[in-house]
């Protein structure tokens, strides 16, 4: 990007110079931003060891564990839920009668537009109130199936639509019926042309799951709220939830490396005459994925 | 039926405080993301590999942290570290801190979608930087940064109710309230529902005319 960059031409002498002026200025920047942060923490105790201690205890260790393994659970119960929810109301919407297609246009877009916190309330505060044993494990499940459902679902449709026209075109020219065009000559070039938009949808929906924070389910951003309000050990707020974001970031960090890769992959061998589908999260775009 | 408006109806000074707030929230995040984005956008454009270098730190770091988490550090943590700020402004920076994150990528997919070509041909005219940029790259870029600039605004709309989980009264708070008041929650959520969507409609459709009068051929 450094040498094709549409906003300025490869640097001359000048240039270079300014250039080297304000690397040096900015870095200096960013040191003292981050020399500020590290006097705060030191200022108000963040490295004493006491803070720390209650990391290297097996106990804590294994009450983090339980927490990650809480989060997993949720998210890959809601992963495959979410892609049976959208695979069907995808091929609900591509389908010719408008019978199905309009209630599944009607669903999709309700879901994607419906803050993903109050579904999960229609999840809890419902079943609470009227006394149904439902599990707070369920209320986040069913909340984060219908959000990324609805939102796999316009992926899946996007990628239907994305392979070229001549394609289904061909196959029907040589006697294929719907169900063949669509199982083996769109499905299988659909779905690498989204396979990185997926990915990235996953990324979301782990991330997502932290939600359970507000309704009490005991999930890893549960569990730092514990153990960093523990007043024995100087309410370790700061450090535990440094060590919570370091988990998140490094899970997510390689899934999204993992979008990324596999967007390379497709651009560099295509393998389908579809054009693949950004890898981007958008966070929850409603109704408007520009594609 | 009449039971569905009497709980709109009796409680009507709960849910015109919990939207207010929202609007709130959302009005002064959006001004904040969209600054701070842009400025990270800037950066990640820029020549200077050390800024290049932060920006796309910040970004991927934000990237993939729960909004809930940076809620939680603000309220939990923070205080901690003698900076007191109250819930309110918390909310309002933790959505400003993750929004921008967003809007960056926007800011510099949008940059990246002009052709290399349009520049050089304004360079090879003799255009200055200030010229290229203002009556070249930019009138193109932010045509095709504003669809998906809509998209990211309307998600953090729908984030603000996070800010409930973290003592900000606002939309998504009031089924806490209501559960003391014993009303009937089904009802309680539908209208949030509905107030929601009334709030998105002008957005999305704002966003579908820009769309269609701003497309771009190419």
């Amino acid at each position: 990007m450094s040498s094709s960059s549409v906003l300025y031409d490869i640097p001359g002498p000048k240039a270079r110079l300014r250039n080297r002026i304000l690397g040096i200025v900015s870095i200096a920047a960013i040191v003292a931003l981050l020399a500020f942060v590290v006097y705060k923490f030191d200022q108000t105790g963040q490295f004493e060891a006491r803070k720390w201690e209650q990391f290297q205890y097996a106990a804590v260790q294994r009450e983090l564990l339980n927490g990650l393994w809480a989060t997993l659970k949720v998210a890959a119960v809601a992963t495959v839920l979410a892609l049976l929810f959208g695979a069907f109301f995808a091929s609900a919407r591509l389908s010719d009668k408008v019978l199905f297609r309009a209630p599944a246009t009607f669903v999709v877009e309700l879901f994607r537009a419906i803050p993903l916190l109050i579904l999960i309330f229609f999840g809890y505060y419902v079943p609470l109130q009227y006394g149904w044993p439902i599990d707070k494990f369920w209320a986040l499940v069913i909340g984060l199936t219908l959000y990324n459902g609805s939102v796999l679902a316009e992926i899946f449709r996007a990628g239907i639509n994305a392979v070229p026209y001549g394609q289904s075109e061909g196959a029907y020219a040589i006697g294929m019926r719907k169900n063949q065009v669509l199982r083996l000559i769109l499905l299988p070039q659909a779905f690498r042309s989204m396979l990185p938009a997926i990915v990235s949808q996953l990324v979301v929906l782990l991330k997502d799951t932290a939600l359970g924070f507000i309704i009490t389910y005991p999930e890893l951003l549960f569990v730092g709220k514990q153990i960093g309000g523990r007043l024995a050990f100087g309410l370790p707020y700061v450090p535990t939830y440094l060590i919570v974001a370091a988990i998140y970031i490094s899970i997510c960090g390689l899934l999204s490396v993992l979008a990324w890769w596999l967007q390379k992959r497709l651009t560099r061998l295509p393998r389908t005459a579809a054009k693949p589908l950004p890898a981007t999260q958008t966070d929850g775009g409603t109704g408007v994925t520009p594609l | 039926m009449g039971e569905f408006f009497r709980v709109l109806t009796d409680n009507a000074s709960l849910f015109r405080e919990g939207f207010y707030n929202t609007v709130k929230l959302f009005l002064i995040a959006g001004v904040g993301s969209l600054v701070l984005g842009m400025l990270l956008g800037a950066m990640r454009v820029s020549p200077v590999p050390a800024l290049r270098a932060f920006g796309a730190t910040y970004v991927n770091l934000v990237r993939n942290t729960p909004l809930t988490l940076v809620f939680a550090f603000l309220v939990f943590a923070v205080p901690k570290l003698d900076v007191n700020i109250d819930y309110f402004n918390s909310a309002c920076i933790a959505l400003t801190a993750y929004t921008s994150a967003f809007i960056c990528e926007v800011v510099r997919s949008g940059v990246n979608t002009v052709a290399t070509g349009q520049a050089e041909a304004a360079r090879a005219l003799g255009m200055t930087f200030a010229q290229v940029l203002t009556l070249i790259v930019l009138p193109q870029a932010l045509r095709a940064m504003v669809p998906p600039m809509m998209s990211v605004l309307i998600a953090m709309l729908k984030n603000t109710t996070i800010a409930a989980g973290f003592s900000v009264l606002e939309a998504g708070a009031i089924p806490a309230y209501m559960s003391e008041r014993g009303e009937p929650q089904f009802i309680v959520l539908t209208w949030i529902v509905i107030g929601f969507l009334i709030l998105i409609l002008p957005l999305v459709v704002l966003q579908r005319i820009l769309e269609r009068k701003w497309a771009v051929a190419r």
